[in-house]
Formats: structure tokens, C-alpha cells, sequence
């Protein structure tokens, strides 16, 4: 198995990560904000799995366990308000939803 | 028998909680008869409890029902006190108060809201009650503040009309001013003394100061001018005619405004401690009496004419108090009771069968239409002008006037104001009478019911042998109703009369009979209208106390009203609001709605979190 | 093993990239898939291949596919590009890039900074994973399970369709 610092691990994390909040921040789409909140989620994945990597523990894959569990019921229920959303405004643009503006 | 006393005010106030609770379910006539009932019950109750005074008196019967609050010494019961005076007092305001619920269930006949009405009058007879029978300052203060509202809900009683509601207004505002004055009066007793119930306080009064006793007397004297309408807190009766008929009767002449008159002859212990009050109150009472004699003579409405008469018998009462002469102005108070009773519901009679005519000007010849009516409201314009010696107005009237001048405190300068103002009186009654009696009939709808000839005929055989029963010295001294009120009020020193009594007798007859001589010339032969300028319009709007009261306190208060409303208080809340709403503004334009907007918020909180972490 | 981590991470972050670049989403959807494959290999080379078999199967697999269906029923046509086109603008861009950078620059001045050290060259085996799963995490499993009950419950009540709902009402 390999044995790379540490650091490396998260640093893939991280950059992922901001690669995902950009697409979060930029995209006006609504599926391709989930598609960046998925992304965001795995590399959180990848900083749990390497951080438990670096003490050899199990842990760190628990952890992607329950995030990919969060991720699933997160997709169905994002997914199935996007189907809503397009069905009452005929767009998928994220910035047509501010009827709750104050 | 005596253990029934509870029974007098509970009565009337049953009546009242049934008609407020239930009454709207049960029919009309059931309503009537309750409302007149249950007081019909007090009077009867009243009745026994005197009859058992006359077989067996106690001299006085005490019940306490409860305690009604208990704080270190101040512990005022729920406690009836029943002596000669309070059963005086109850006798008439159940018995006159009965007739004149009779009376009401006729003259309210065809009101919508009898129900009301008839609660109201229960309530005011229950608090009247609680009034005369109280043991404590506290209790006497319950009732005379529930006096006084019922006083409000009665002359407001119609209340669409915007004048009444005013009138209702301006009767519960000037009160409260002596109302005060009163409340005030008795926690200053109460400091002094450390009881509040009244036997203990007169007789712990001799341990006064001269100082406290004058304050408390003057206070307590505050309240009996409101509530009594006396200077110069007297403006807001004639308004208070704007309620119904049987309420001016029982409220505005009769019972309520008299109780400052209980009131005083009740604290007399007080006030004999204070003898410049004691003057204050004699002078109070002659200039009322003369001013509201004066203004009754200018008024064209039948019922203005009576309540400035009342005002003016009032003050007679007063001037008797003010020398000492309590028994003769409790006598002068049952007698009035009777006749200025009779006379308001002769008068209600005499405006509904000319459908609300009140002006007397525009009244005349109706002794044909209404003989009944005629009768009764010649007998007690007659004891009003104290028609001599078989009045019963003419020996309360001059019990008054002799006490003025032969008691220690009377003087002659009293006794001729009150003479003159008894001249007066007999020319304003009969101007009354001569004017609506006499002269060019107008049309009228006779008036036949037993419900006003059956209180109207027991009010004016009162108004005649109501009299028998205090007897000057010289008509052989027969006064059982002194003696009776001996034990609680003692005789005011006086020099002997002889037969200086049989001359200030005279002069009472012949200001009477003068009067109604000058009457008789001047209306019923020419049928005088006063014109509607000078001295006569002065002393119709009540010698310009109105206008004189609306310059001194209504309009500097309205300014300061008006000043007020955008003061620097107003301001900083003003302000306090809308900094409020630019906030809002602000923090609602961050709440645009725009998910985006959202997470780079979230973003930059991410981003100074892990700033605080570079720079640690 | 460490050059197969890198070019994993490699692959990983391109994929990356071009899924936040592309403007029609079925090719999003594709780079995504290849982003999550290569995260897989980083998995396995780390010690994990238990997780890395998840990764494949229920994220490249079953929620990718849940993102096919999505679009499917959208029934996006080739104007959707075109309109997602007009919606890349640069300044659009510029505000969340810059953000973005500085967070990523502070995260990784963050890692950098830390004590270093080595990931160990031992496997994580399913056994081992599943006895922590239903020893010390039981609590989250059962957490875990309501919540997919949960999520569950919630798509199907958001996605029916209800027939006489006015455009904009509520759910």
C-alpha cells in the first residue's frame, strides 16, 4: 500500500473541495450545484479516509460510510426538489427561487 | 328581626346579578317584575326592621357578614351598622326608590333595553343601601363610588345620543374630584386615628388636632360638595337630567345626591371638631341655594327647573348642617325625598304625554288633560314652596330657617338668605305650575295607569303628612322624629325663641305665600317669558360656571394636550421604531432569496473562521 | 504504489475541473464519474478497498444514475446548453474563484503547517470495518438508517406529482 505524507492526502481533499464551492458558487444550474455538492462531499470522503490511513485505523472509513449515506438520502431528496422546482418555474435557474426574500 | 338586614342591600343586588346574567333569556314582564320586585322585597324588609325598631329600639344593631380585608389594625368588615339615622336613610331610599321602580315599569315600558335599565337602578338601590348602612369609611366608600357609577351607566343610559354620553361624562368626572377629596379624607382619619369604623371614629374625634380634624372635615366636606352638587362642584347636575325620568327622581334628587348630606350628618363628629368647616359648609349651602334658586327661575326645561331646585334645596340642607342643625336637615331631606320625587314624575308624566316637549314656555292648560297629574304636582309644588302649615315642606323648610338664626352657630345674615331663596323657590314652583297648568291648552295625550297613580298618590300624601312628625315649639312641640334621631344626632345649642319663634314662623309663611302671589301675577295673569339675554340668560346657563370652568381647566388642559402630543418622550420612541425599520430594511435585503447569495455567505464565514486560525 | 496515488489524484482533480466547466450536464455527469473512479484507486491505494468498492458501486453507480434519470425526465433539449452558455459569465465567476482561492490557499498554508507524517502502508479490511461499524458506531448506524428512511419518505412526497397544485403554490 502506498505511503505518501499525509499532507498530500489532504491536499487533494482540499483542492477538490474548493473546486467543488467554486462550481457551488459560479453554477446557476440547480443540478450542477448538486453535482458540486457531491463533489464536496467525497472530498470530504477523501480527508476522512486519509487522515484514518495516517494512524492505520478504521475509523476514517466509517466515517465515508455515513457520508455516503448522508450523500444518498441528500441526492434523492435534492433530486426530487429539483423535479419540483422545474416543474413550477420551467427553469433550472437557482437564482428564479427568491420568493422567500424578505 | 334584626338579623334580616343583610337582606336590604342583598335584595336589590340579587336583582341586579339575575337581570345582568340571565335577564336576556327571560321575557319582559318577567324582567319588570324583577326589577321592581326585588326592591319592592328591600322596602318591604326595610319596613319590618322598622317595625321592629318601634316595638323593641336597640339603639343600635351591628352585623358583620365578613371580614372584608385584614392588614395589620386596617380591617374593614362587610358590617351593617343600623341606627335611628341609617334607618331613616333606608326607609326612604327602598320606599321612595319602590315607587318610583313602579313608576319606571311604566315609563320604560316600550324601551328596547328595560333589562338594562332595570339592572342599573337595582344595582344603584343595592350600593344607595350599602351606602346608609355602613359600618366602616371603607364599605360607606364602596357604596358611594357604586352610587356614583350607576349614577354614569343611568345618565348615559341612552347612549346614541351623543350629549348624554357627555353629560354622563362630565356628572362622573366632576364627582370624582370630590371623590378624591373624600378618599383622601379617609386615610387621613385613618392615620390619625387607626380605625376606620365610623362609631369608633366620632368617638375618638375630641382626640384630634385642630389642624387634622379641620383637614379631615374639609376633605370629607370635598366629597359631599361633588357628590351633592354643591359650589363649586355643581355643574354637572342639571346636565345629568339627560337620563331617563325615574332616574332623576331616585338619583338626582331623592337619594344619591343627598348622600353628602348623610355623609356630613353621619362624620358630624368631625366636623363639630372643625368649626371654621363648619361655616364653610353653612355659606356653601346659602350661596348654592341662592344661585341655583335664581337659575331655576331662568329655565325653560321642565327638568332643568327641578334639578336646579334640587340643587337649591340641597344647599338649604347644607346651611342646616353648617349650623348644627343635623336633625333638621335629615328632616328637610326625607321630606324632600317625598316631593322632589313626586314632582319628577309628575314631570315625566306631563313630557310623555306631549311626546318629549320639555320647554315649559311651550306647555299650558294641561290641568284638563292630566287632572291626576295636576293634583299631584300642585301638592308638591306647594310643600316645594312650603305652603304653610300643612305642607310637610313648610316644617322641614322652617326648621331650617329658625335653627339659622337661633342656633349658636346661625346668624341672620344665614336665615335671610335662606328666607329669600324660600321666596324664591315658591315663585319658581309656581312659575312651573302657572306655566304648564294653567293658560292656552296645548294638545296632550291623557295618561291612565295605576303604575303612576298609585306611586304618585302614596309620594303626595307623604309630601303632606310627611311633615307631623318634627312640629315647631309653638305648634305644641309634637316631634317624635327628633327624639328619634336624638341618641346619634345631638340638638345644636340655641338661644330661646319665645316668641321670636312665632315671628320667624311668619316670615316663613309669608315668603311662601308671597311667592306664590308674585307667581300667580306674573304667570299665571301674563304669562312671562324671560328673555334670552342679560341676567336672565346668565342665570339660565347656571351663573356661567360652565364657561368659566371650560376657560380655567378644560381649555389650558386641552393645550397642554395638544402640546404634549409631539413632546421629546414621543420622540425618542418615535425614533427607537425607526432605527427598528432601517434595520429591518437592512437585514431583509440580506434575505434576498438567492441561494447563492446564502453559501458564499457561509463561504466568507469559512474563510475569516480559517483566518483566525492563520494569524493565531 | 505511491505513483499510482498520485496519478489517481491527478486524474482526479482534472475530472474535476472539466465537471465544473462543462456546460451541458450529461458530459458534467460523465467527468464525474471519472473524478469518483480515480477518488476510488486513491482509496484503494490508501489502505481502504472496502470503501473504495462503495465508492464505485452506490456513488459512481447508484446516485450517478439517480443524476441520468434526473436529466432524462427533465427532457433538457440542445437549448439548454446554449442557455447555460449565457448564464457562464466571467464576472460571474470572479467573486466565488476569489473566495475559493483564498480559502483553498488558507487550507492548504493550514496542512502545510501541520506535523507531518505518513500514511502507514496497512489495510483497512471490510472485517474490520464492519465490527467498528456495529461495535462503537452502532448508535450511527441506526441514525444513519433513519435517516435514508427519512430521505426516503421525503423524495417520494416532494417528487409525486399533484395533479391540480396552481404553479407556485406550496407543496
Amino acid at each position: 500500500m502506498a505511503t505518501v505524507p499525509v499532507a498530500h492526502g489532504l491536499l487533494l481533499a482540499g483542492v477538490l473541495f474548493a473546486l467543488g464551492l467554486v462550481a457551488l458558487l459560479g453554477r446557476r444550474n440547480v443540478i450542477f450545484m448538486l453535482l458540486a455538492v457531491e463533489i464536496m462531499l467525497n472530498a470530504a470522503g477523501v480527508a476522512f479516509i486519509a487522515a484514518g490511513a495516517r494512524w492505520g485505523r478504521v475509523d476514517g472509513q466509517v466515517m465515508f460510510l455515513f457520508i455516503l449515506t448522508m450523500a444518498a438520502a441528500e441526492v434523492s431528496v435534492g433530486l426530487a426538489l429539483v423535479l419540483q422546482f422545474y416543474n413550477r418555474t420551467r427553469t433550472l435557474d437557482v437564482d428564479a427561487a427568491t420568493s422567500m426574500k424578505g | 328581626m334584626f338579623s334580616l338586614l343583610w337582606l336590604a342591600p342583598t335584595l336589590p343586588l340579587a336583582g341586579f346579578l339575575i337581570l345582568a346574567t340571565v335577564g336576556a333569556r327571560l321575557p319582559r314582564r318577567v324582567n319588570t317584575a324583577l326589577g321592581v320586585g326585588s326592591v319592592g322585597l328591600a322596602a318591604l324588609v326595610s319596613l319590618l326592621l322598622a317595625a321592629a325598631w318601634a316595638a323593641a329600639p336597640p339603639g343600635a344593631y351591628t352585623q358583620t357578614l365578613w371580614t372584608w380585608l385584614h392588614v395589620g389594625t386596617f380591617a374593614p368588615g362587610i358590617t351593617f351598622y343600623l341606627d335611628p339615622l341609617a334607618l331613616v336613610m333606608l326607609l326612604v331610599v327602598t320606599g321612595v326608590g319602590f315607587l318610583i321602580h313602579v313608576y319606571a315599569a311604566w315609563y320604560m315600558q316600550d324601551d328596547p333595553s328595560i333589562r338594562r335599565f332595570f339592572a342599573y337602578m337595582n344595582l344603584f338601590v343595592a350600593m344607595m343601601v350599602v351606602l346608609v348602612l355602613a359600618d366602616n369609611l371603607p364599605l360607606l366608600y364602596l357604596g358611594w363610588e357604586g352610587v356614583g357609577l350607576c349614577s354614569y351607566l343611568l345618565i348615559g343610559f341612552w347612549y346614541r345620543e351623543p350629549g348624554n354620553v357627555k353629560a354622563a361624562m362630565k356628572a362622573f368626572l366632576i364627582t370624582r374630584i370630590g371623590d378624591t377629596a373624600l378618599i383622601i379624607g379617609l386615610f387621613l382619619l385613618f392615620a390619625q386615628l387607626g380605625t376606620v369604623q365610623i362609631q369608633a371614629l366620632l368617638a375618638a374625634a375630641p382626640g384630634l388636632t385642630p389642624a387634622a380634624a379641620t383637614w379631615a372635615a374639609a376633605l370629607l366636606l370635598g366629597g359631599a360638595v361633588g357628590k351633592s352638587a354643591q359650589l363649586p362642584l355643581q355643574t354637572w347636575l342639571p346636565d345629568a337630567m339627560a337620563g331617563p325620568t325615574p332616574v332623576s327622581a331616585l338619583i338626582h334628587a331623592a337619594t344619591m345626591v343627598t348622600a353628602g348630606v348623610y355623609l356630613i350628618a353621619r362624620m358630624h363628629g368631625i366636623f363639630t371638631q372643625a368649626p371654621g368647616v363648619m361655616t364653610a359648609v353653612a355659606v356653601i349651602g346659602a350661596v348654592t341655594m341662592l344661585m341655583a334658586a335664581c337659575s331655576a327661575l331662568a329655565q325653560r326645561d321642565l327638568k332643568r327647573v327641578l334639578a336646579y331646585s334640587t340643587m337649591s334645596q340641597v344647599g338649604m340642607m347644607f346651611m342646616a348642617l353648617g349650623v348644627g342643625a343635623w336633625t333638621a336637615a335629615i328632616f328637610h331631606f326625607m321630606t324632600h325625598a317625598f316631593f322632589k320625587a313626586l314632582l319628577f314624575l309628575g314631570a315625566g308624566v306631563v313630557i310623555h304625554a306631549l311626546g318629549g316637549e320639555q320647554d315649559v314656555t311651550k306647555m299650558g292648560g294641561l290641568r284638563k288633560t292630566l287632572p291626576g297629574v295636576y293634583w299631584a304636582l300642585l301638592i308638591g309644588a306647594l310643600s316645594l314652596a312650603g305652603f304653610p302649615f300643612v305642607t310637610a315642606g313648610f316644617y322641614s323648610k322652617d326648621a331650617i330657617l329658625y335653627l339659622s338664626w337661633t342656633a349658636a352657630r346661625g346668624a341672620p345674615w344665614l336665615w335671610a338668605l335662606g328666607w329669600f331663596t324660600a321666596f324664591l323657590t315658591a315663585v319658581y314652583a309656581f312659575r312651573m305650575i302657572f306655566l304648564v297648568f294653567h293658560g292656552p291648552a296645548v294638545q296632550a295625550h291623557p295618561v291612565r295607569d295605576a303604575r303612576v297613580s298609585v306611586p304618585l298618590g302614596i309620594l303626595a300624601v307623604l309630601s303632606v303628612i310627611g311633615g307631623f312628625v318634627l312640629l315647631p315649639r309653638v305648634l305644641g312641640g309634637f316631634a317624635p322624629f327628633a327624639a328619634f334621631l336624638r341618641p346619634v344626632l345631638p340638638e345644636p345649642p340655641q338661644r330661646d325663641g319665645g316668641i321670636f319663634e312665632v315671628v320667624l314662623l311668619a316670615a316663613s309663611a309669608v315668603a311662601s305665600l308671597g311667592g306664590i302671589g308674585v307667581a300667580y301675577l306674573l304667570f299665571a295673569r301674563r304669562r312671562t317669558t324671560s328673555p334670552d339675554a342679560g341676567l336672565a340668560r346668565f342665570w339660565r346657563q347656571g351663573w356661567g360656571f360652565d364657561a368659566l370652568y371650560d376657560r380655567l381647566v378644560v381649555h389650558p388642559y386641552l393645550w397642554l394636550a395638544q402640546e404634549c402630543r409631539h413632546d421629546v418622550v414621543d420622540a425618542f420612541y418615535h425614533g427607537l421604531a425607526d432605527v427598528c425599520l432601517m434595520l429591518n430594511g437592512w437585514l431583509s435585503a440580506l434575505q434576498n432569496g438567492r441561494v447563492r447569495w446564502y453559501a458564499g455567505a457561509l463561504v466568507a464565514g469559512a474563510v475569516l473562521l480559517l483566518a483566525l486560525l492563520v494569524w493565531r | 504504489m505511491n505513483i499510482i496515488f498520485y496519478l489517481a489524484a491527478a486524474v482526479a482533480i482534472v475530472a474535476t475541473l472539466l465537471v465544473v466547466t462543462r456546460l451541458n450536464a450529461v458530459h458534467a455527469l460523465l467527468y464525474l464519474i471519472v473524478s469518483l473512479l480515480a477518488v476510488a484507486v486513491v482509496f484503494y491505494t490508501l489502505g481502504a478497498p472496502f470503501v473504495a468498492a462503495l465508492e464505485v458501486i452506490i456513488y459512481a453507480g447508484a446516485i450517478m444514475v439517480l443524476f441520468v434519470f434526473v436529466i432524462m425526465m427533465l427532457n433538457l433539449g440542445p437549448q439548454a446548453t446554449e442557455t447555460e452558455r449565457g448564464w457562464a459569465e466571467p464576472e460571474l465567476w470572479f467573486g466565488p474563484a476569489l473566495l475559493c482561492g483564498v480559502l483553498l490557499g488558507e487550507v492548504i498554508y493550514l496542512i502545510l503547517r501541520m506535523p507531518t507524517g505518513t500514511t502507514l502502508a496497512r489495510v483497512g479490511t471490510p472485517e474490520q470495518v464492519g465490527v467498528a461499524l456495529y461495535g462503537p458506531y452502532l448508535l450511527g448506524v441506526e441514525l444513519a438508517s433513519l435517516l435514508l428512511l427519512a430521505g426516503l419518505v421525503g423524495a417520494y412526497h416532494l417528487g409525486r406529482r399533484a395533479p391540480h397544485e396552481e404553479p407556485g403554490g406550496g407543496v
